[in-house]
């Protein structure tokens, strides 16, 4: 069963979105090329590279913050009735471009399915597996402590 | 005083065109590619992006490489950069206890939840040149790894906080100051003490927090946890009223925890120093917890009169990029304010002369 089944149609597409937003636009382009052509679009807002001001909270838990901006690209795009919208870290118009392009489609429920499996679910796991290596990395330098409970 | 002077075009086209020269150095050399900086020089990267007050690491491998390595120079290339951009928003603010950690280390407590996880570290290297990395080709051993938990890991202070022995921090839901919107003005609020200790000069936050160290403050200071690590950034678009993750950035955090011998209206309790930077930067990251904790004097009744107390003086001389600028222009020509100053010069000694003569006769 495909896990996002069971989610709001919201949750569902911010799950779609974080995962794109971390996906190359080579990766964005070849997992759409094994797809038959998606229906004319239509770019509302082209790619445009702008600013986030990061926040961050006094003591992790305190007073919001700001720590410093960062590069972000947006861009929407109209298919059919629905509208994508994309926002993604760095300056990569192409990559915003795709991102908002599949955003719409993955809305189009006749579309869905086969992006899904096409695409989305092979990028969240490449990227989930991406994450796991690191963490087994990490836990490899975990300190075991061991204790001199005999020393006098 | 000013004056528009003429004549040193053709020389500065010819000092820029050695400059691009001696960037490229020896071209016998292969030409380092901005992929190459932004991989094998990624601490460098790290620093001119907080201290740019910028997270694009391809654009601070850039700037590190027109600014032949000159790390402050590319900050203020990568400054200058970010004023061309529009402001889409701002983020939610980082929930830290969910970064994906590299590192996590604790000085105050050995066994914690998630444990001591020592991440890529030159602690416990014996700082000896290594003339194996002189011998380019060579394969970096494989990296080990082990079962790992993937699950959060929750932050030291909130385990002092729940016993109470910790000073919650102030939760008013105010929107902070933006010192790239407002100067600053004083008393400045912590959350803009925050901002501008984020993005100051390394090297003088680590002065600072030394000083504090050694007398300038009367800090005792521990470790409560550093934290480096990954973590997704999440907006919320006014077009679609909820919240989206836009990707990853690198950051790393440090939590000091101080003792405050409490007051009329509060016990005595510890209190936290905290510092938050953009990638891998632990040095800057304490120094700046040290500072903060520092600049909370007034706030906590201390005494003011260490230089690390004095926010004035901290927040005004913190940021390179203003103080290079200032301390820099005095190449510039000044021409017609160093002849007043010479004919101001002349007088009083053509006075003081006078004077002796007429004392002689």
């Amino acid at each position: 069963m495909n896990p996002t089944d069971t989610l709001s149609p919201q949750t569902a597409r911010q799950k779609w979105m974080a995962v794109l937003a971390r996906a190359s636009a080579d990766e964005l382009a070849a997992g759409l090329a094994v797809l038959p052509a998606l229906p004319e679009a239509e770019v509302l807002r082209a790619p445009e590279t702008g600013l986030v001001m990061v926040r961050g909270r006094a003591g992790g838990d305190g007073d919001a913050f700001n720590l410093g901006e960062m590069t972000v690209t947006r861009c929407a795009i109209r298919l059919g009735s629905h509208i994508g919208h994309a926002y993604v870290t760095g300056r990569d118009h192409a990559k915003a471009r795709l991102a908002a392009l599949l955003d719409a489609a993955l809305q189009d429920t006749a579309l869905h399915d086969a992006l899904m499996r096409a695409v989305i679910e092979p990028l969240a796991a490449a990227q989930q597996a991406t994450r796991a290596a690191e963490a087994r990395k990490a836990a490899a330098t975990r300190v075991d402590f061991f204790t001199m409970a005999t020393m006098r | 005083m000013y004056v528009a002077v003429k004549g040193g075009e053709k020389a500065i086209s010819a000092a820029h065109a050695w400059l691009d020269e001696t960037r490229r150095g020896d071209t016998a050399l292969p030409e380092l590619s901005v992929a190459q900086i932004e991989q094998q020089m990624a601490l460098a990267v790290d620093r001119v992006m907080a201290e740019g007050s910028c997270h694009d690491r391809f654009l601070a491998a850039l700037a590190i490489k027109q600014a032949k390595g000159d790390l402050i120079e590319a900050a203020f290339l990568l400054r200058a950069y970010r004023t061309t951009l529009p402001r889409f928003g701002a983020s939610l603010p980082l929930e830290t206890s969910r970064m994906r950690l590299r590192r996590r280390i604790s000085a105050t407590y050995k066994d914690l939840p998630g444990g001591q996880v020592l991440g890529p570290t030159f602690d416990y290297t014996h700082r000896l040149l290594d003339f194996a990395l002189a011998a380019e080709g060579r394969e970096a051993p494989a990296t080990p790894e082990a079962p790992a938990d993937m699950g959060d890991v929750p932050r030291v202070t909130e385990i002092l906080a729940r016993e109470g022995l910790m000073q919650r921090e102030a939760m008013t839901g105010d929107e902070p100051g933006d010192l790239t919107r407002e100067p600053l003005s004083f008393p400045a609020p912590r959350p803009v003490r925050l901002q501008n200790l984020a993005r100051g000069d390394e090297g003088f936050l680590l002065a600072l927090g030394y000083s504090t160290q050694r007398g300038y403050g009367n800090a005792h200071p521990f470790v409560g946890e550093i934290r480096v690590g990954h973590i997704g950034v999440e907006i919320t678009p006014p077009e679609l009223g909820f919240a989206i993750d836009i990707g990853d950035i690198g950051i790393t955090e440090c939590q000091m925890v101080n003792q405050f011998k409490g007051s009329r209206t509060e016990p005595a309790q510890f209190t936290r120093g905290y510092g938050l930077v953009f990638g891998h930067g632990e040095r800057r990251a304490m120094a700046m917890a040290l500072v903060d904790r520092g600049l909370r004097a007034r706030e906590l009744g201390e005494d003011t009169d260490a230089p690390a107390q004095q926010e004035e003086f901290v927040l005004y001389h913190s940021d390179n990029i203003e103080a290079t600028g200032f301390v820099e222009h005095l190449k510039l020509p000044h021409y017609v304010d160093f002849q007043s100053e010479l004919e101001n010069l002349r007088t009083i000694r053509r006075a003081a002369e006078a004077e002796q003569q007429e004392a002689a006769e």
